[in-house]
């Protein structure tokens, strides 16, 4: 340890979701347990600077069980009534594998919406401050703290002594990925960093999976944008701008998880990541392989979105009038539709349909990267047609 | 989680559903301190949701403005009294379904008027365009 500030920043950012844990586990209401955590934070920032302890961990716990047995006197006070939490001796580390899972699945509990969820779990295991939560999210801070604690009072009411559904914490932690680079904080590393710990902490191969799933779309984060700000598709991607180490980490991730045989939906998308990631070309790409584990992906997880993204490797591998097939089925108002159709219709040659439809999707494209790339799409087809005219 | 614009319209295509609704300035001052004390409340109330973004309220006056050329003076038309579309101001939630975006507009439209009776006016709501989600595949 170098001691330096960075480093101590670091350090109590590791250690507030680990503490939190162990008071939560031991029946602390969930918004007073985080109060103490912070004045312990503070007090950490005070003196460790000057000495630092032997066990850092322990050393936050214990100041932190005291601030909670603080608070809770002068509520008890307030209320006339006697003490009757009694605080239990620090357990050890052992235990901590545990409290990872358990933190998670409080903020990603069911009984919270996806945005309550997300915010919850930023602030309570990720450690970041309300106004790196709201700066990333584009909200007032005074909004993000108000979510956040209806969040707690939400879960405060319920106690806690398993983890629930590991499910419903992977579902949050890919909506964090999702959300991406926005601003100031960086969700998707963050999501990376939350997905470790809780793959340290638990067995469940769909954690690893995820975790694979994040670390292989990561990769590719530089050669997905333009410096002007321009989504390349895939295909277009300058794959030299592709981090291999990243990469040889979720496949390495990944086949451990799959050598365990218990597939599931995160394992199935990580393979097709996979597959992208190992092809040094577009060219190279092996889609029958990929449109096999969009088979098993439908099949462990079926929906629209699959299906449309299904439809493309088709497209690949029988040709566009296949793909074209798979579309019949699939809702009209299914975003991206009319996108992919677009793409299978330029290339089974019919460039008016096609360039129709791209202008179709940018209209309805939720996000303005994906419009202008859509209208660019049609445009460069309509200005090869007025050429050839 | 998605943004919405609530647009409220001094007037606008869509009449208020209750056919005529008098200015403002004909309304009693307790109905006109009663409907800019419901305005505020919405806004607490989102707040308090953690869905609330931003409010903010328009001058009915207003200029259309555009680029005449190198080194010309911008060209300036209107005030156009008669305009049928105006906007009057908007309030931005952030909420996690379209459905939510509706029922946080319906409520600012059931802001009282005279009588202390819902006015009933149209909201428009319009979605943000936001992020493009990083996997796609």
């Amino acid at each position: 340890m170098t001691g330096s500030g960075d480093d101590l920043g670091e350090l109590l950012r590791d250690l507030t979701p680990q503490v939190l844990g162990v008071l939560v586990r031991r029946g602390a209401d969930f918004a007073a347990a985080e109060d103490a955590v912070q004045e312990a934070l503070i007090e950490a920032l005070r003196h460790w600077p000057d000495t630092r302890p032997d066990n850092p961990r322990a050393w936050l716990v214990k100041v932190a069980a005291r601030k909670l047995l603080d608070a809770q006197r002068a509520a008890y006070a307030r209320e006339r009534r006697e003490l009757r939490v009694h605080l239990e001796p620090d357990p050890g580390p052992t235990e901590q594998v545990d409290d990872t899972l358990l933190l998670l699945s409080r903020c990603c509990h069911p009984a919270l919406t996806p945005a309550s969820a997300i915010a919850l779990t930023l602030r309570a295991v990720g450690g970041l401050t309300t106004a790196q939560i709201a700066a990333a999210f584009l909200v007032p801070e005074a909004t993000m703290a108000q979510r956040i604690s209806r969040a707690k009072r939400t879960v405060s009411g319920q106690r806690f002594d398993r983890p629930g559904e590991v499910g419903a914490v992977l579902r949050v932690l890919y909506l964090i990925f999702n959300e991406g680079f926005t601003g100031s904080v960086d969700l998707a590393e963050e999501a990376i960093r939350l997905t470790r710990q809780l793959a340290a902490a638990t067995d469940d191969p769909e954690v690893d999976g995820l975790l694979a799933l994040m670390l292989l779309h990561h990769a590719r984060r530089r050669a997905r944008r333009t410096p002007a700000g321009e989504l390349v598709p895939l295909a277009e991607q300058d794959r030299s701008l592709w981090d291999t180490a990243l990469i040889a980490e979720g496949v390495e991730v990944l086949q451990a998880a799959l050598a365990r045989d218990r597939l599931g939906e995160y394992q199935a998308q990580a393979a097709i990541a996979a597959l992208h990631d190992d092809a040094a070309s577009a060219a190279e790409t092996d889609w029958p392989q990929i449109l096999e584990w969009y088979d098993e992906l439908l099949r462990l997880a079926p929906s629209p979105v699959v299906a449309l993204n299904r439809a493309v490797a088709v497209g690949e591998v029988d040709g566009p009038l296949a793909g074209l097939r798979e579309l019949d089925g699939l809702p009209g108002d299914l975003p991206r539709r009319d996108a992919v159709a677009a793409w299978l219709h330029e290339r089974a040659g019919d460039v008016a349909e096609a360039a129709r439809l791209y202008a179709a999707a940018a209209a309805r494209a939720t996000n303005a990267a994906e419009r202008d790339h859509l209208t660019r799409q049609a445009s460069r087809l309509n200005a090869g047609r007025r050429a050839q005219s | 989680m998605a943004k919405y614009l609530l647009l409220k319209h001094y007037r606008s295509d869509h009449a208020v559903a209750d056919g005529d609704l008098p200015p403002m300035d004909e309304w009693t001052p307790e109905e006109v301190n009663a409907h800019i004390a419901f305005m505020r409340q919405v806004a607490d109330e989102l707040r308090d949701t953690g869905e609330f973004v931003d409010a903010q309220a328009l001058s009915p006056e207003g200029t259309f403005v555009r680029y005449d050329g190198e080194g010309r003076p911008p060209v300036t038309d209107g005030p156009f009294a008669e305009t049928k579309d105006l906007i009057a101001g908007w309030m931005i939630v952030d909420v996690d379904s379209v459905e939510r975006a509706h029922e946080a507009a319906a409520r600012l439209s059931s802001a009282p008027g005279p009588g202390g009776e819902p006015i009933r006016e149209w909201i428009e709501v319009r979605p943000f365009l936001g992020e493009p989600p990083v996997v796609t595949e």
